[in-house]
């Protein structure tokens, strides 16, 4: 039996009469990569900001590592371990690089030195050292979203939660990107993604997630996923599933 | 780089330090003395507004607490006026908690709004306040000159000692943040309310921490104002135009930046001191005229104010040097 990393029991987030999401309940392990997908509006960032505390779900319950976390603010969640990435980036746009990584880093260092020691060593990982002096806002897009990686990252996270980080990046940055998250699941780092692009994902991931329209309507490993009827139709639409089916 | 960075900074101190036996002139002491409780004003707003992006419109509640509690204690209870500055140091700082802690629920300029209004409440309260002798203000009494009674009277030279003392010490307590974790933290909180969030800042406490220092500092300030001019009264200690003032010369100077409020506080109170002497009360206003005109055309070039111009024509500097070296 392996080590639960994240539990969600149950979920429910409504924006006044629109229920963005409806009891989602879902589990990831210590050491998995499990991505969470479905069509535009399913209520994936909804999720996200529930789980991480951004919003404050309006019932049901998230555990991390067995602790219950509901509603707690998100400084609280990531200093126990759980942290994540913005889908639109948000970078400390009037700070170098180095600094934005720093700033991460200052919650598991003691004091500038070690900080410096951290954001140096994530920054080699990300790639970003050769740019460690260049201010966070004149970065090009794939190396925003590398920032945004290398800033949690600084904090020293048992789970990273991923928000469609492989969005607008070409070909080869894609590579880069998946060879990355393989690379964090090597040091011990458990994942849970958010990401449009199947054929990134589908390859890495252990476990895949599908909401629609707030529900959880799939849950399995990846060929199980591309086979379901319910995602299918939830991607494609009745009506063209109907057709797939005739012909 | 950054070791002629350190030195500017020595230099420029050491500069203002020698100005007043150089030129041995009362007036031109005292315009250096508000010199240097201005850009301390400065440097204390700049910890909220400028690190932690927080604007408060409301800092002269902050400097008449600090005036008006260690007046009171002296002139009531005859306490050294270096107690009673600690005293309002502590005093503004549970104030400035306590005030702002529901109003960092709103943002932007919402925030800076509060601070407005609650300024100019406590200027209210101390206007119709019998206790503190209310509008008609304090005059502080004489007594002997000497550190102890904090009150020179032969000479301008022991005050800007003083205030020459408060103001590095505020520098470098700026400049020490800057460097450490609270100045990351604060930057982060400026920059992106959410990521700063994300990256596990307990965004509420750490504007509250960098409110009460920068509230302490500018009572402590104030103390000093007190003791310089030796009579207080609400509408001295408690305008809007000294919170405008101390808004206006940061930025000017460049908002966030050390070299800011010194660069504004160079820029402004001369120009306030001199147009006074000058032109007697008809010229009142006038100040603000030139320097408001002054922002608007700093500002269309570079919203950091002038320190962020230097820091343009700097960075093409590098730039070309980083070129040249490519080259070669």
């Amino acid at each position: 039996m392996k080590k639960q990393k994240l539990s969600l029991e149950k979920v429910t987030m409504k924006f006044g009469n629109l229920v963005a999401n409806e009891d989602v309940s879902f589990e990831v392990n210590e050491g998995e990569i499990v991505s969470l997908i479905g069509p535009n509006g399913a209520g994936k960032t909804t999720l996200f900001n529930c789980i991480t505390g951004f919003y404050k779900p309006f019932s049901g319950r998230v555990y991390f590592e067995g602790i219950e976390i509901t509603g707690w603010p998100p400084y609280k969640i990531t200093s126990l371990g759980l942290t994540r990435t913005f889908q639109i980036v948000k970078p400390l746009k009037e700070m170098t690089v180095r600094d934005n990584v720093l700033t991460g880093a200052f919650l598991k260092a003691k004091n500038r030195k070690e900080a410096e020691e951290i954001a140096d060593e994530v920054l080699k990982f990300t790639q970003l050292y050769e740019k460690r002096n260049i201010l966070a806002s004149s970065l090009t897009i794939v190396d925003k979203k590398r920032l945004e990686l290398a800033r949690i990252l600084a904090t020293k996270p048992k789970m990273v939660m991923l928000d469609e980080v492989m969005a607008g990046l070409n070909s080869t940055e894609i590579k880069q990107a998946v060879e990355m998250c393989m690379k964090l699941r090597e040091s011990g780092i458990t994942l849970l993604i958010v990401e449009h692009i199947m054929e990134a994902i589908m390859p890495i991931s252990d476990r895949v997630i599908v909401l629609n329209a707030g529900r959880k309507i799939a849950e399995g490993p990846p060929q199980e996923i591309v086979n379901n009827e319910e995602v299918i139709k939830a991607y494609l639409g009745e009506r063209y599933h109907a057709k797939s089916k005739k012909s | 780089m950054k070791r002629i960075r350190g030195n500017i900074l020595a230099l420029i101190l050491l500069i203002i330090f020698i100005l007043p036996f150089i030129y041995p002139n009362n007036n031109f002491r005292h315009i250096l003395i508000l010199f240097l409780i201005f850009a301390g004003l400065g440097e204390s707003w700049n910890i909220i507004t400028g690190f932690a992006g927080q604007t408060s419109f409301g800092h002269a509640a902050f400097f008449g607490i600090g005036a008006y509690t260690s007046t009171i204690l002296f002139y009531k209870f005859h306490l050294s006026p270096w107690i009673g500055m600690i005293f309002g140091a502590i005093l503004a700082s549970i104030i400035s908690a306590v005030v702002s802690y529901p109003c960092f629920k709103l943002k932007g300029h919402y925030f800076a709004i509060a601070t407005l209004a609650i300024a100019e409440i406590i200027k209210q309260i101390f206007v119709s306040w019998d206790y503190v002798e209310g509008a008609t203000g304090i005059s502080i009494p004489i007594v002997e000159e000497g550190v102890v009674n904090f009150q020179f009277h032969s000479s301008k030279i022991p005050y800007f000692l003083i205030a020459y003392a408060f103001f590095v010490a505020v520098v470098f307590a700026a400049k020490f943040i800057e460097k450490n974790r609270m100045g990351y933290y604060l930057k982060a909180i400026r920059d992106s309310h959410e990521a700063a969030e994300a990256l596990g800042i307990n965004t509420t406490l750490y504007k509250l921490y960098a409110m009460m220092v920068s509230a302490a500092f500018t009572a402590i300030l104030g103390t000093l104002y007190a003791q310089y001019i030796l009579y207080i009264d609400p509408f001295m200690v408690f305008p809007l135009e000294i919170s405008m003032k101390i808004v206006l010369l940061t930025v000017l100077g460049g908002i966030g930046s050390i070299y800011g409020p010194i660069i504004g506080a160079a820029v402004l109170i001369p120009l306030s001191e001199y147009t006074r002497i000058l032109l007697g009360g008809t010229g009142k206003g006038i100040d603000l005229i030139i320097f408001g005109a002054l922002i608007v055309i700093i500002a269309c070039y570079e919203p950091n104010g002038i320190i962020g111009l230097i820091k343009q024509r700097s960075r093409k500097g590098d730039t070309s040097v980083e070129k040249a070296e490519a080259l070669s």
